[in-house]
């Protein structure tokens, strides 16, 4: 089936079979390879992409579910290779990734997180975050760069 | 002033953040455009023998290429003669002979995932819907499973070895050994098994052109890796490129290149077309070695006023299937038995056993977190016999800090240490007398919420193989860049940024210049990679002696261009400029000397090797409350110590000390890999392997304490591993602490709550 999806504002339209998963789409025809694979049953939110604003798994959107919607990856965050997002520069600052395999969907959710709740507390941020696997790091650093993020975006906005 | 020891982020980031890693299923090289997609066949069925593979509709199906089983073995070298390594000791290597573990499984399966079959597909979904047609006959077995099964041997894994019991070491308990003590406690306890998952499973790919085959393969060993593939596949090493791209973790069970790897890259020179394969998350945690995995049968006593005068620890190690790690991981486990303290008489010994489940290997600590989980929990039982607190205990017995180097019973020397200064400064930190107080105050109004305050004081080794050594390469270029190549491997510590940093801090150039490259065999042949906590004190001290002996090169240069003698020239460091001493006008960059250092260029090489291992050492505490109603355990501060010497950058220190921490409480709280009595694997998801979250912590209270090593000039012992050692007894102990007073002494791991309900309610009962 022909699919076409606006992938980081820029629109990648294949022909696919009916079953590829968005995940393989992204990492396949569109050959945004950020986006990882860490599990086969939803659990690890190393594939978490924004569909339409809003975080989702994207092993678990099939390519035809995302037909003539928007997503946006890790790739589509920073303007420039020296412009990181503020989430993406917190998350440098407070050493928030080790082995990198998690780091875009865990990026992903912060940002949909921090969307929808500028202002987390720690408990917030941990709950918000209980979908998205990390071995490397014990969370700490990670929970540090969301409040950090946080705290970025509302002097930002100040 | 120095780089050295200032928090420094990361290089390796913006790239990771922005682009995403490179990981071997990333790969877009042109050699892998038209790589073919692995998928395996795996056995359902613990303990079989296979009667029959019928391949012919899986071959037929779309878009399949080749579908390979045991049959098709046919072009490799026959296996290595039996080496009567059966019994050896200390020995990291698989055993030979009966327990040869084959590539496909041949005429018997041993655990459910067991590969035996491939079928190679244009695309990756062609390949699950061939595999389904593969046919393949069992005739079931008896399952061997758990520790008792073993050793009773009435079915066995592998009839020509006449035993499920591989490897055995160490004497008879010394009748005599305990006469002396008031109090004797002995217990038999289980360290449980666990999956590694790193986030990035397996992965491999592989080509095979002009008589050369290449493997990108996620792992900490690529030269280790080289150097197996040459002996599995009969091909001079030379003939053999690895390269190790972005490793997504590796947690020890990506050390070198195992058995389903070497099946892929077989099958790219078998069939001559480029593969890949990135395992499943499913096949990942039946496929993937497995950790710990150990009963003790711990004994230990002393006086009533807590000195602990005898301590015996009894492991049998369950390495699953296929003895791997031989007898590596339980030596390990009795070389550090003793642990931190002043015992005057220790014994250890260990038997290894074979089961139908997935094999055992390294997992974060690799036998050192179970020796530490042993002692720590008898240093418990044993304070709690005597009425005594667990932290007076432990100041009473550790090595006092004048009796450095300590040669323990057990055949380890501890280097340098003061361990009642780390646990003080835990007690400190934490406030435990307050803590201690508010427990009773709990206790004293019968609070369903009770608070346990659980410690576990550790000493390890890292580096056990420091005579390994380490290699590194040190490039200064014209353009005053430079270019290490380390035999080290990084998945994820932090290694560009650490090395980078030596090489500002020893020439004055700064971090941007310096290109760190690893894991590429055709570059770096020589080199041993990550694993055992010892990457910066061998390969960082590698990197470190690499740029004195540059900076020597360009000493004699620097003299030779300004027409000085040698001992009048000086570089300074800030600036990075040869100059005559006292004399700026007269500076040299590193490019110009790099320029004129002729044909041989600037560049240095070195294989640091250390003659003995280093002993980090530490104290944790774990507050955890436990809900006496329903069992369930929160931990709500983590408090640590963990001396690895002098700390070459905080912020890597410390996320390496953050993300063990959270493996060890998840190994005393949540996770274990559980099999049924048939060697179902019943944990064989994410969705039912209980992999811990961000919800399930706090932050980490991370206390700092520098001890220097003696032994190399950067003063560094290893961290990666110090996590899992401390956090894990620190827990289980603290969930027993919170509610010994109603009896409980002890709980198997992981503390869930059917286990601690049940434990309260078994005191209750027996009151």
């Amino acid at each position: 089936m022909k699919v076409t999806v606006t992938v980081n504002g820029s629109e990648v339209a294949a022909e696919v079979a009916d079953r590829t998963l968005l995940v393989h789409f992204l990492r396949d025809v569109a050959g945004l390879t950020a986006t990882n694979v860490g599990c086969d049953t939803s659990s690890c939110g190393a594939c978490t992409v924004l569909l339409d604003g809003r975080s989702v798994k994207s092993c678990t959107v099939l390519a035809a579910q995302a037909d003539g919607r928007d997503v946006v990856t890790v790739e589509g965050l920073a303007s420039g290779p020296d412009e990181m997002h503020p989430v993406q520069r917190a998350f440098r600052a407070e050493h928030g990734l080790q082995c990198g395999f998690c780091t875009p969907g865990m990026v992903m959710a912060t940002v949909s997180l921090l969307a929808e709740n500028p202002s987390p507390t720690e408990d917030e941020v941990r709950s918000a975050l209980e979908g998205n696997l990390c071995r490397c790091t014990g969370y700490h650093n990670i929970v540090r760069a969301v409040l950090a993020a946080a705290g970025d975006g509302k002097t930002a906005a100040q | 002033m120095s780089i050295l020891g200032t928090r420094v982020v990361r290089t390796e980031d913006p790239r990771l953040l922005t682009v995403g890693g490179s990981y071997v299923d990333d790969l877009r090289a042109p050699e892998l455009t038209d790589a073919a997609r692995v998928t395996f066949v795996r056995s359902p069925i613990a303990h079989a023998l296979i009667t029959g593979i019928d391949v012919s509709a899986a071959r037929e199906a779309a878009g399949v290429v080749a579908v390979l089983t045991a049959a098709d073995l046919d072009d490799l070298p026959p296996p290595p003669p039996d080496s009567g390594l059966t019994g050896t000791e200390g020995l990291p290597l698989p055993l030979g002979g009966p327990w040869a573990e084959p590539l496909f499984a041949v005429d018997r399966v041993r655990f459910v995932g067991e590969p035996v079959a491939i079928v190679i597909t244009d695309d990756r979904y062609q390949g699950e819907d061939a595999a389904e047609l593969v046919s393949v006959d069992y005739d079931p077995l008896p399952a061997v499973v758990g520790f008792d099964a073993a050793i009773a041997g009435e079915s066995l894994l592998f009839p020509a070895a006449a035993s499920n019991v591989a490897v055995t070491s160490g004497g008879p308990a010394d009748a005599a050994a305990f006469d002396g003590c008031d109090v004797v406690v002995q217990r038999t306890i289980v360290n449980q098994r666990l999956a590694p998952v790193p986030l990035e499973g397996r992965a491999v790919a592989a080509r095979w052109a002009d008589g050369r085959l290449t493997v990108w393969v996620s792992t900490q060993n690529a030269q280790i890796s080289r150097f197996i593939m040459a002996g599995a596949f009969g091909l001079d090493p030379d003939a053999i490129r690895v390269v190790a791209p972005d490793v997504g973790g590796g947690f020890g069970a990506k050390v070198g290149i195992d058995r389903d790897a070497l099946i892929v890259a077989w099958a790219a020179k078998h069939i001559g077309r480029a593969l890949r394969w990135a395992e499943t998350r499913s096949e990942n945690l039946v496929g993937m070695t497995h950790g710990r995995a150990q009963q003790h049968v711990i004994k230990i006593g002393g006086t009533r006023e807590g000195r602990i005068l005898a301590y015996r620890l009894d492991v049998v190690q369950d390495t699953g299937a296929y003895p791997r790690m031989g007898g590596f991981l339980p030596f390990l486990t009795n070389l550090m038995a003793l642990g931190p303290y002043d015992i005057g008489h220790v014994e250890a010994a260990y038997r290894v056993v074979v089961t139908n489940t997935t094999p055992i290997s390294a997992y974060r600590g690799a036998g050192r977190p179970e020796a530490t989980a042993a002692i720590e929990r008898a240093v418990d039982l044993f304070a709690a016999e005597i009425g005594m607190d667990p932290a007076q205990v432990r100041r009473i017995n550790l090595i006092p800090p004048d009796k450095f180097p300590y040669s323990s019973p057990c055949g380890a020397v501890y280097d340098t240490g003061d361990y009642v200064a780390a646990l003080d400064k835990v007690l400190a930190g934490a406030g435990y007398a307050e803590l201690r107080a508010e427990q009773a105050r709990r206790r004293e109004r019968g609070d369903v919420l009770q608070l346990g305050i659980g410690l576990a004081s550790y000493v390890e080794i890292t580096a056990a193989d420091a005579n390994g050594g380490e290699t590194a390469r040190l490039d200064v270029h014209p353009d005053g860049t430079v270019t290490v190549y380390t035999g080290s491997s990084a998945h994820g510590q932090g290694h560009h940024t650490a090395w980078a940093m030596l090489v500002e801090a020893e020439l004055g150039i700064e971090m941007a210049k310096v290109t760190v490259v690893h894991g590429d065999t055709d570059l770096i042949p020589m080199g041993v990679g990550t694993y055992a906590s010892r990457s910066l004190q061998l390969g960082g001290v590698a990197v470190q002696r690499a740029a004195v002996d540059v900076k020597e090169q360009a000493r004699q240069i620097a003299a030779d261009m300004l027409e000085a003698s040698e001992a009048d020239l000086e570089l300074d460091p800030e600036r990075g400029l040869w100059q005559v001493r006292g004399d700026p006008a007269t500076s040299k960059t590193w490019a110009e000397v790099a320029a004129h250092a002729g044909e041989a260029g600037l560049t240095a090489a070195v294989n640091y090797t250390e003659g003995q291992p280093t002993f980090p050492f530490g104290t944790h505490l774990a507050l955890t409350e436990v809900d006496t109603e329903t069992g369930k355990v929160r931990l709500l501060r983590h408090v640590t110590v963990d001396d690895a010497g002098t700390v070459l950058n905080p912020v890597l220190a410390e996320g390496q000390r953050h993300g063990g921490i959270a493996q060890g409480v998840a190994q005393a709280l949540l996770e274990e890999m559980v099999y049924d009595t048939e060697g179902n694997p019943i944990t064989g998801t994410l969705v039912d392997y209980a992999f811990i979250t961000a919800a399930e912590l706090p932050s980490f209270e991370l206390l700092a304490s520098e001890t220097p090593a003696t032994i190399n000039p950067l003063g560094a012992k290893g961290i990666g591993e110090a996590g899992t050692i401390g956090a894990t007894p620190a827990t289980q102990n603290s969930v027993i602490d919170a509610v010994s007073h109603l009896g409980v002494r002890h709980i198997d791991m992981p503390a869930t709550p059917p286990r601690v309900w049940a434990a309260i309610s078994e005191a209750r009962e027996s009151r």
